[in-house]
């Protein structure tokens, strides 16, 4: 019966096979394309303290001095052998500094992932099963304005009225400040985590309404949905009965091949506020041309999309039969 | 709650006329692009400096949305940086629908050419959207140039779909193939065949990618990799306030973000409405 | 008991579609219904069985020994294959109709009774053959456990011998006590199982003739039209 994982698997090695070479080849002459000096950007301030002879040492001792094909040779040398080099702003081998941020980013993404799958589906639900009239309305009106919304400025408002203005949740960070994170009760961790996780719930939650309200829309006006409402089922009924799998498979495979695009969205919401994860990281590796983590984030995304796709692929399966021949 | 209406009512009358839909949505984007393109020159001079005696005050009659803490207009600098984050943002967005339509026309000309297309385009999608952006930004050095390159390198994809398969069912319709047995050149079928098919379709591309051309457009401002910081932007006001935020001056980020969420707001809902005008029914996103 | 349809009527906000259909049927007994392509069959069914679209008024009556119908008296076996739920297994829609009359599901007994195995209850709907799929909403009208069944081109799209199996099936159903409408393009299949066959011409009750009318060119069909009807039927691939 589950003869398509298998196969589906091995397609999709086989995609990672090509695509993990390429993108990485990419990337590194992305990277290499940047303008800035990465010794400039690590002196930064300490120009006088810091004479030519050092600089020519640091750009030695980071290989800068080797032409790119060389440097990109080396790289991948020691990317085969587990080693994405060293990072520069945080002083600290790469793989270090990515495994040391990750569990933050994937608690704020995943909890954001669970949220607002359950969230979207529901007032995508709701919005379909009472098409045209005003909960309708009032649920696509909602998703509209939330897709047209910057997610770093529904951060900001969050933090202006929950944290400055009410005072209930903390503004920034992921523990009080001045603590050790093994002094923190694990009821202060989940305050702290409140704010970003409801932006990145809200802000990415659009094409999850719209798209769950349009295959219910689809199954209710299928000739299955009719036969049922021939025999009395009626619309909410459809909806959360039958429709469910309908529009609940198409929902959980969308979400998860855009799981990506919430770890694009937790870059911003990370940056407002301060969260020691990996978004973070990011924009400090950009800014402080810090190209061996940039290289190093961007192959972990890939795999994280990637491992999003997967899923999705895998999750469409189990919600249609259909999809299980083997092509 | 209107309980006893019957769910399988016809759709209210709105929604069954898409043209007039299209042309009421495109009136009130283009109206408020126009608005901010040709208000912000016309801002007096010096309403954009600094004013230390009038320093982070709460919107009152002479500054409707009061100031920051330089003492700065924020009306007059939301406009501003409106206008420069919606020029950036047409050209970033220009310049993605010409990759789309350059890459989606090559996909046509043979297998070979299809395939790096496809594979060109599995790359693009194959780091988040913001974390390619970043990437291309960082590459580009930053700055103006840079979100503009940015952006135009990771908006394409679904734009060159559509023009592939567009362009493919024409090449291979009867109507071309007797054109071309009557001896009509190339070009000419180009012109009037082709074109006239694909110039609605782009179009309606361009107004699809715009918003999110102006919303990416901020957010790289925002983390420092966007417009220069010393030019009037919505992302550089953003990151700005948020240090002001902490000290409960709300309206320093509220008006920024309200006047970019509107303008994408817009733009979306046109685009929308012009993708339901031409494209089948229920394709989204 | 007795199933009386009186006068039955259907307009769409465009016009009229079907106008004055009269038919009576006794339980254990199977009435036909025919008419030419677009005279409204499937539409009758529609209408008794209560799942017209929401843009069509109906009038008529519809009673039970003198007595209004309730919604839903009559259950519906749709003509499209695609009436079942491609992604929910067949028991499992079997189950759900039992459930929308408020029944406890019996899913081996259903499929018992349209002569499927028990084991079919696992199967999606594209894993049945075109025979399977017609028994199988067929049995999703029964679960509902309804005395009034409607089929709605039950035999289309099958071979010959799929074809007579599902036409003695519906005999068994009918003989098994409930009272089965039957509607088909197929007169000669009609006129083996039914006591009466309606004959519908472009929503208009043309008669109602008893099924041994249907006999040799149809000398004892009261209309010219009915006559046409089955003489085409006689030889389908006459030349014209």
């Amino acid at each position: 019966m589950s003869a398509w994982l298998p196969a589906l698997l091995a397609g999709r090695m086989i995609r990672l096979g090509w695509l993990l070479p390429l993108a990485a080849a990419g990337l590194f002459a992305l990277i290499s394309l940047a303008p800035i000096d990465p010794v400039q950007a690590y002196v930064g301030g300490r120009t006088s303290q810091i004479g030519p002879e050092q600089r020519d040492a640091i750009a030695a001792a980071w290989g800068l001095d080797r032409p790119a094909a060389e440097r990109f040779a080396s790289w991948l040398g020691q990317l085969a052998r587990g080693d994405l080099g060293q990072s520069i702003t945080f002083n600290a081998p790469v793989m270090q500094v990515i495994a040391a941020r990750l569990p933050a980013s994937m608690a704020l993404v995943g909890l954001a992932f669970a949220l607002s799958f359950v969230l979207g589906t529901l007032l995508g639900l709701a919005a379909g099963a009472t098409r045209g009239r005003w909960p309708d309305r009032v649920i696509r009106t909602i998703a509209v304005v939330l897709a047209a919304s910057p997610g770093f400025w529904v951060a900001i408002l969050l933090v202006a009225v929950f944290a400055v203005g009410l005072g209930w949740l903390p503004a920034c960070c992921a523990t009080p400040p001045g603590q050790l994170a093994s002094e923190v009760t694990p009821a202060d961790s989940l305050r702290h985590m409140v704010l970003p996780v409801a932006t990145l719930s809200v802000v990415g939650i659009a094409p999850l309404v719209l798209h769950t309200r349009q295959s219910l829309i689809a199954f209710l006006d299928s000739p299955a949905a009719r036969h049922l409402s021939a025999h009395g089922a009626s619309p909410l009924r459809l909806a959360f009965g039958p429709g469910l799998r309908h529009a609940a498979g198409v929902a959980l495979t969308l979400h998860l091949a855009s799981a990506g695009e919430l770890f694009g969205g937790s870059v911003l919401a990370e940056t407002v506020f301060a969260w020691p994860g990996l978004g973070q990281a990011t924009v400090r590796a950009a800014t402080g041309a810090d190209a061996p983590l940039l290289m190093g984030i961007g192959l972990a995304t890939l795999l994280f999309v990637f491992a999003g796709n997967l899923l999705a692929d895998i999750a469409a399966r189990l919600a249609d039969p259909r999809l299980r021949r083997v092509a | 709650m209107s309980g006893a209406v019957d769910p399988t009512l016809p759709l209210p009358a709105r929604r069954r006329n898409p043209r007039r839909r299209a042309t009421r949505h495109g009136v009130v984007a283009l109206a408020l692009l126009g608005a901010v393109l040709l208000a912000a020159p016309l801002l007096p001079e010096g309403a954009l400096s600094i004013d230390r005696a009038a320093r982070a005050l709460p919107p009152d009659p002479a500054h409707p949305i009061g100031t920051d803490m330089l003492g700065r207009d924020i009306a007059a600098r939301t406009l501003a940086a409106l206008a420069k984050s919606v020029q950036v943002g047409l050209l970033a967005a220009g310049a993605s629908t010409l990759v789309a339509v350059v890459l989606g026309l090559a996909a046509t000309f043979g297998r070979a050419a299809d395939h790096v297309v496809g594979v060109l385009t599995e790359l693009a999608l194959g780091l988040p959207h913001f974390v390619l952006l970043i990437m291309i930004a960082f590459a580009m050095g930053g700055g103006t140039t840079g979100v503009v390159v940015a952006v135009a390198l990771t908006h394409w994809p679904r734009l060159s779909r559509i023009m592939r398969h567009e362009a493919q069912g024409i090449a291979t319709s009867d109507y071309v193939a007797i054109s071309r047995a009557l001896g009509r050149s190339r070009l000419w079928v180009a012109r009037h065949h082709l074109a006239p098919h694909l110039v609605p379709q782009i179009i309606a591309g361009f107004i699809v990618i715009f918003p999110h051309a102006i919303l990416h457009e901020a957010g790289l401002s925002f983390i420092g990799l966007g417009i220069e910081p010393h030019l009037p932007s919505i992302g550089v006001m953003m990151s700005e306030s948020l240090r002001e935020i902490m000290a409960g001056h709300w309206w320093v980020a509220a008006a920024p973000g309200l006047g970019l969420m509107l303008i994408a707001l817009a733009f979306e809902r046109f685009g929308e409405a012009l993708r339901q005008l031409s494209g089948p029914p229920g394709a989204t996103t | 008991m007795t199933l009386k349809v009186e006068d039955l009527s259907v307009s769409f906000p465009t016009g009229p579609v079907l106008a004055g259909i009269s038919l009576a049927l006794e339980r254990g007994e199977i009435v036909g219904l025919t008419g030419t392509s677009g005279a409204g069959k499937s539409l009758v069914a529609e209408a008794l069985a209560g799942a017209l679209p929401g843009d069509a008024t109906r009038t008529g009556r519809i009673t039970v020994d003198g007595a209004l119908a309730p919604p839903h008296m009559v259950a519906l076996a749709p003509q499209r294959l695609d009436a079942l739920d491609p992604l929910a297994p067949v028991g499992r829609q079997i189950d759900r109709f039992a459930r929308l009359a408020g029944r406890s599901a019996d899913v081996p007994g259903a499929l018992a009774s349209v002569g499927l195995p028990a084991t079919t209850a696992r199967l999606y709907p594209h894993e049945l053959s075109g025979g399977m799929a017609r028994r199988v909403l067929l049995a999703t009208a029964l679960a509902t456990g309804a005395d009034w069944i409607v089929a709605d081109e039950p035999t289309v799209g099958l071979d010959e011998a799929a074809a007579g199996r599902i036409l003695s099936l519906l005999a068994d159903l009918a003989a098994s006590g409930r009272g089965v409408i039957v509607i088909s393009h197929d007169l000669i299949g009609l006129a083996r199982i039914a006591s009466r066959v309606v004959i519908l011409r472009q929503g208009r009750h043309v008669e109602t003739a008893p099924a041994h009318a249907f006999d040799g060119l149809g000398s004892c069909l009261r209309e010219d039209f009915s006559r046409a009807l089955w003489q085409a039927q006689l030889a389908p691939d006459a030349p014209c």
